[in-house]
């Protein structure tokens, strides 16, 4: 008894070694990067030849954040990012869940090739449509406070409408309904549900994993929008935080406060996962379902 | 991707279009009508903004970025007939540019560059292509995709299984893991390049650490033969929490039931993975194959940040390519040509994906 | 302007003048998260405004790095402001392409300007820039004097056999990581402004200034050949560090003493002057026997041709484009003021102020980047091509692929209109 107890502990103690050593290579680069934010910029660059480039040591100050703030409209920038990325997230989760169900459990004509059709999206990277998709949506209506116009350039609307719908957010659902047991559907079918609160009432409650996996990773995808901002936005007012990164790359870049900024603008990313890491292990404690 | 329990004999067409068209409509609109606008201008001559008239040129495009060809060498002679030897003893051969460039013996060969070349008995056989760094671009893209897939896969499930355990703190090393992820592709960037510099980065001051003073620092992204591997790593380690929370949320899936009749039977750790875990993992795997592979030739802000293709182009790839051509460039034409090739390529790869993969009955 | 296959985008974004007496001007300024150069350009728009009643212009900033791919997406979709910024030698291409048009000023209001401040295509003016820049290489007297070597003057520089002489001297010293820093690991339009002035002293160019049609038997003939062994032996001979330069080296390499010589801008010399006092010099490029150069011009203004304004554009130019901006300008930047009577007013400029080599040199030295709409696909290939050589590429092989990219890129645009 006594023997497997310590075997045991023995075991957990290993256990935990292991978790801390991958801990360490993963974390490192980001306490480079916090410890590097508090240093002034000579200073900083001296120490990425030595390990003092991971350690609070010599000037340390909350300097660079402060400067990061005079040289640009940081709290804009993350505002309009934020803003974007829930918008698009949360319109994203339904419509593509919603496809998802339709493409699983509904049986359709055509369904299979544009389900095939969807998937063969997944290919195409977005840098190598870039321009197609500006002269595209410079030419789109839109109906706004100021009535019908044309052009969707410098808005929020065309940072968030070309990205609510995704083939991996679709693609996500539809493996994961796969797996669900399908007499659920059929059950509340016969009990003269349609299929729209077949979806909201029994599919959508017991996908809880699949929309946190799916709203962590479409809320990366957004938040570190570059390329596409940089086109559409011409007026600061509407810029996300990674257009805004580029305000800190002069000739003379200021390191200490590129990392006091990036420090800054993964911060509600992290608050994000965290909150919805809580609620996804929530919903499965809750559901247990498999079929 | 067919879902067979629905009954063969019911179609709910009208319930599944109105339900999938929302979603289908956007995708179409803002990224299959962009895509075939590409596909058309890569027939066409056209310039990002030009005075010039824009004109139908056919596949000229295409072959401009395919086109290839070989060469023979014959070693210099003296005029006794002898070889000409090199310091080290090697046959000196001609120079291939005297070939490939105002040669009108060699018309065909007129704009190609040396890709590669090889012994040939005495002779020396020499790889031309007339766009040497699309070609590059491809091998390389083809050679990360072909490491990165397997690596990033396999090391994601095993963090998932590390973490899928029951421990007291188990949360915070879930994050800690995930932590990569969320910072930007551009920001692990620009930090890695502090970690890879070459005389006194990081990396090179820990491994000096590790082996007591032992290790020859190394130029991690300025030599060809270590530069794509580094950015490799890289890659790995920031997106490998990307895919271990997939395969976390399949692992959760799996019901705990299972596991305990496994344990009655007195399975095996292994065996338990196999018979139990393995198995319920193999929609996650499709979909997690089929993602990083997608990802993976999508491979483009690692090599704006940190390399731009170099050095001596061993890290170009084939999205670097076709932003650096139909943007910097801006010969839109050329770089939607690579766009629509990408598209055949990885379309060629994931059929082949699919069948290898696929449902046996 | 005619975009073929654009040409139904149309102009969507035709400014709205409402009843207000004074019009509204847009301009764009490629300075954000550079609070001294906002400084000073707020100040010359607020006294511009307040000093008539026709305009008011309206600032939109935009950070460096981002500023000619937003102004190409702003162009393809029809959305330029009217006045805008545009580098030196990117305006040929934005001229051709539609984005500006000519500048009316007189050649009264420019006369005294420097060269590389004044932007011209096909015999018109384009482009004014309140400042320009101008490398050197920065030198300690005390390191030169130790190991016998000449320092150089203006009238009197290095040949290149002196240059190459002084880098294996110092390298002999064993004093220093390297002898040269030449900014390698910077890969942006910093290649062809500090490295093209080599080639060309060596005898080549980017292209055959006579016809601008071709860069055949200049960017890969004989004296381009002779500099691309010589660039490639500064690497192979480990005169200097390659392009994967520490990002900090580059930074404080020159000021720790680590590198013995550095190629750098007058935008940081500053700091080296703090560091060194009167041991600093600033030295003219060496003379590989056509005579020693640097790249010329920096950031202008222009009208863009959307502006429906023109007149109001030009007045604001004309009106920023007097000494005491010039010179306010400088100050906050350290950039080189554009005319002499402007330095004169500026600190580090004026007679005997800590810079005012820099005028000279821009004076005497600056050379125009290839004035084409093409050289904006010259330098990334140029930039690729030099890469190449210092990590080992056959030096003919790279140049010859440039220069067939070069000429191939120059056919498929009809010559670009030469």
């Amino acid at each position: 008894m006594a023997l497997t107890t310590r075997r045991s502990r023995l075991s957990t103690a290993l256990r935990y070694a292991l978790l801390v050593a991958v801990a360490l290579v993963f974390v490192f680069p980001i306490v480079f990067m916090v410890m590097s934010s508090l240093k002034p910029d000579l200073q900083l660059l001296r120490d990425t030849t030595s390990f003092n480039a991971f350690l609070p040591v010599g000037d340390i100050s909350l300097d660079n954040y402060f400067a990061a703030f005079r040289r640009a409209p940081v709290a804009l920038f993350v505002f309009n990012s934020i803003l974007v990325t829930s918008i698009t997230v949360a319109v994203s989760l339904f419509l593509c869940s919603m496809a998802a169900f339709s493409f699983v459990f509904l049986n359709w004509k055509g369904r299979d090739v544009v389900l095939a059709a969807v998937i063969a999206t997944l290919i195409v990277p977005f840098e190598t449509i870039a321009i197609p998709l500006l002269l595209v949506v410079n030419n789109l209506p839109w109906i706004g406070p100021n009535g019908l116009t044309t052009g969707w350039l410098n808005t929020y609307h065309v940072q968030i409408v070309p990205w609510i719908a995704d083939a991996l957010t679709i693609f996500l659902f539809v493996q994961y309904f796969k797996d669900l047991p399908k007499d659920l559907v059929e059950a509340a079918r016969i009990d003269g549900a349609t299929w729209f609160q077949v979806y909201a009432r029994v599919i959508v409650p017991i996908s809880g994993p699949v929309i946190a996996t799916a709203a962590i990773l479409k809320f990366l995808a957004m938040y570190n929008q570059y390329l596409w901002p940089l086109m559409v936005t011409q007026s600061e007012a509407f810029r996300p935080v990674m257009v805004g990164l580029q305000y800190f790359f002069q000739l003379n870049v200021a390191w200490g406060e590129v990392m006091a900024y990036l420090s800054l603008i993964t911060l509600p990313v992290l608050v994000f996962y965290l909150a919805l890491q809580r609620a996804f292990i929530a919903s499965i404690a809750s559901t247990g379902i498999k079929g | 991707m067919s879902a067979k329990s629905t009954s063969k004999l019911q179609k709910h067409t009208l319930a599944g279009w109105l339900m999938a068209t929302p979603a289908v409509g956007l995708i179409t609109l803002f990224l299959v009508v962009p895509f075939l606008l590409a596909f058309v201008l890569s027939f066409t001559n056209q310039r990002l903004v030009s005075p010039n008239p824009t004109q139908f040129v056919g596949l000229s495009n295409f072959e401009q970025l395919l086109g290839v060809g070989t060469l023979m060498l014959e070693p210099e002679r003296d005029d006794a007939g002898a070889i000409v030897r090199d310091a080290r003893g090697e046959p000196e051969y001609p120079r291939v540019r005297d070939y490939t460039r105002n040669n009108p013996d060699y018309l065909q060969l007129s704009g190609m560059r040396e890709l590669a070349a090889m012994s040939w008995g005495e002779n020396r056989l020499v790889f031309l292509a007339r766009d040497v760094v699309f070609i590059k671009a491809v091998l390389n893209t083809l050679a990360f995709v072909a490491v990165v897939a397997p690596v990033q896969a396999g090391l994601a499930l095993l963090l998932a299984l590390l973490i899928n355990q029951k421990l007291r703190g188990i949360n915070v090393f879930r994050t800690i893991y995930f932590m990569p992820v969320v910072v930007s592709i551009v920001v692990v960037s620009l930090l890695w390049r502090f970690i890879y510099a070459g005389q006194s980065g990081l990396l090179n001051t820990l491994l000096g650490f590790l082996t007591l003073g032992n290790f020859q620092p190394v130029d991690w992204l300025g030599n060809p033969a270590t530069a794509l591997w580094s950015i490799l790593a890289m890659s790995v380690w920031q997106g490998v929490g990307f895919h271990m929370v997939i395969w976390l949320s399949g692992l959760q899936t799996i019901p705990e039931s299972l596991y305990e009749a496994a344990d009655i039977e007195g399975a095996t750790g292994w065996q338990k993975f196999r018979y139990v875990t393995w198995p319920g993992l193999r929609n996650t795997a499709v979909l997690i194959l089929i993602v990083i592979t997608m990802q993976a030739f999508s491979l483009f802000s690692q090599i704006d940040v940190m390399t731009k293709g170099g050095p001596v182009d061993s890290t170009q790839s084939i999205v670097f390519q076709a932003v650096q051509r139909g943007y910097v460039q801006q010969d839109i034409a050329s770089g939607s040509a690579i766009s629509v090739l990408l598209f055949l390529i990885v379309l060629t790869i994931s059929l082949l994906q699919r069948w290898l993969t696929r449902e046996r009955n | 302007m005619k975009l073929a296959f654009f040409g139904t985008l149309g102009l969507t974004t035709a400014l709205s003048t409402g009843v207000m007496a004074q019009t509204e001007l847009s301009m764009w300024y490629h300075g954000a998260g550079n609070p001294a150069e906002r400084e000073v350009l707020v100040g010359i728009i607020d006294d511009f405004n307040a000093s008539q009643s026709d305009w008011v212009v309206r600032l939109q900033e935009f950070p460096q790095a981002a500023y000619n791919d937003s102004v190409t997406a702003a162009a393809l979709a029809g959305n330029l402001p009217d006045i805008l910024d545009v580098d030196g030698p990117n305006m040929p291409n934005w001229a051709w392409s539609g984005y500006m048009q000519p500048l009316q000023l007189s050649e009264d209001a420019i006369a005294n300007f420097l060269p590389g401040a004044i932007g011209r295509w096909q015999g018109e003016l384009y482009s004014i820039g309140l400042w320009d820049a101008a490398v050197a290489i920065f030198a300690r007297r005390s390191v030169l004097e130790e190991n016998g070597i000449r320092v150089p003057t203006l009238d009197e520089p290095w040949t290149g056999d002196e240059f190459n002489a002084a880098l294996d001297t110092l390298k002999a010293t064993g004093d220093f990581d390297y002898p040269l820093d030449l900014g390698m690991a910077d890969q942006s339009e910093w290649y062809p402004y500090a490295f093209s002035p080599f080639l060309q002293s060596f005898g080549g160019d980017l292209i055959d200034r006579e016809t601008y049609t071709s860069a055949d038997g200049v960017l890969n003939g004989d004296a381009a050949l002779e500099f691309g062994d010589w660039w490639q032996g500064l690497f192979q001979n480990d005169l200097a560090p390659g392009t994967s330069q520490d990002m900090a080296a580059r930074e404080t390499g020159f000021l720790d003493g680590r590198y013995a010589l550095q190629w750098n801008g007058n935008w940081t010399a500053l700091p080296a002057i703090e560091k060194y006092g009167d041991d600093m010099l600033f030295l003219p490029a060496p003379d590989f026997g056509n005579g020693p150069k640097i790249g010329a011009a920096s950031w202008q203004f222009g009208v863009s041709a959307n502006s429906d304004h023109p007149d109001g554009a030009t007045a604001f130019i004309e009106f920023a484009i007097q000494d005491k901006y010039l010179a306010a300008f400088s100050n906050a930047t350290g950039l080189i003021p554009a005319t002499s009577t402007a330095a004169a007013l500026t600190e580090n400029y004026k007679p005997g102020g800590q810079l005012e080599v820099f005028y000279e040199l821009s004076a005497q030295q600056g050379e125009l980047r290839p004035v084409t709409p093409g050289y904006i696909v010259m330098s990334p290939l140029f930039r690729k091509a030099l890469a190449d050589i210092a990590n080992g590429a056959d030096p003919a092989d790279a140049l010859d692929a440039a220069t067939d990219a070069i000429d191939a890129d120059i056919a498929r645009n009809n010559n670009y209109g030469f």
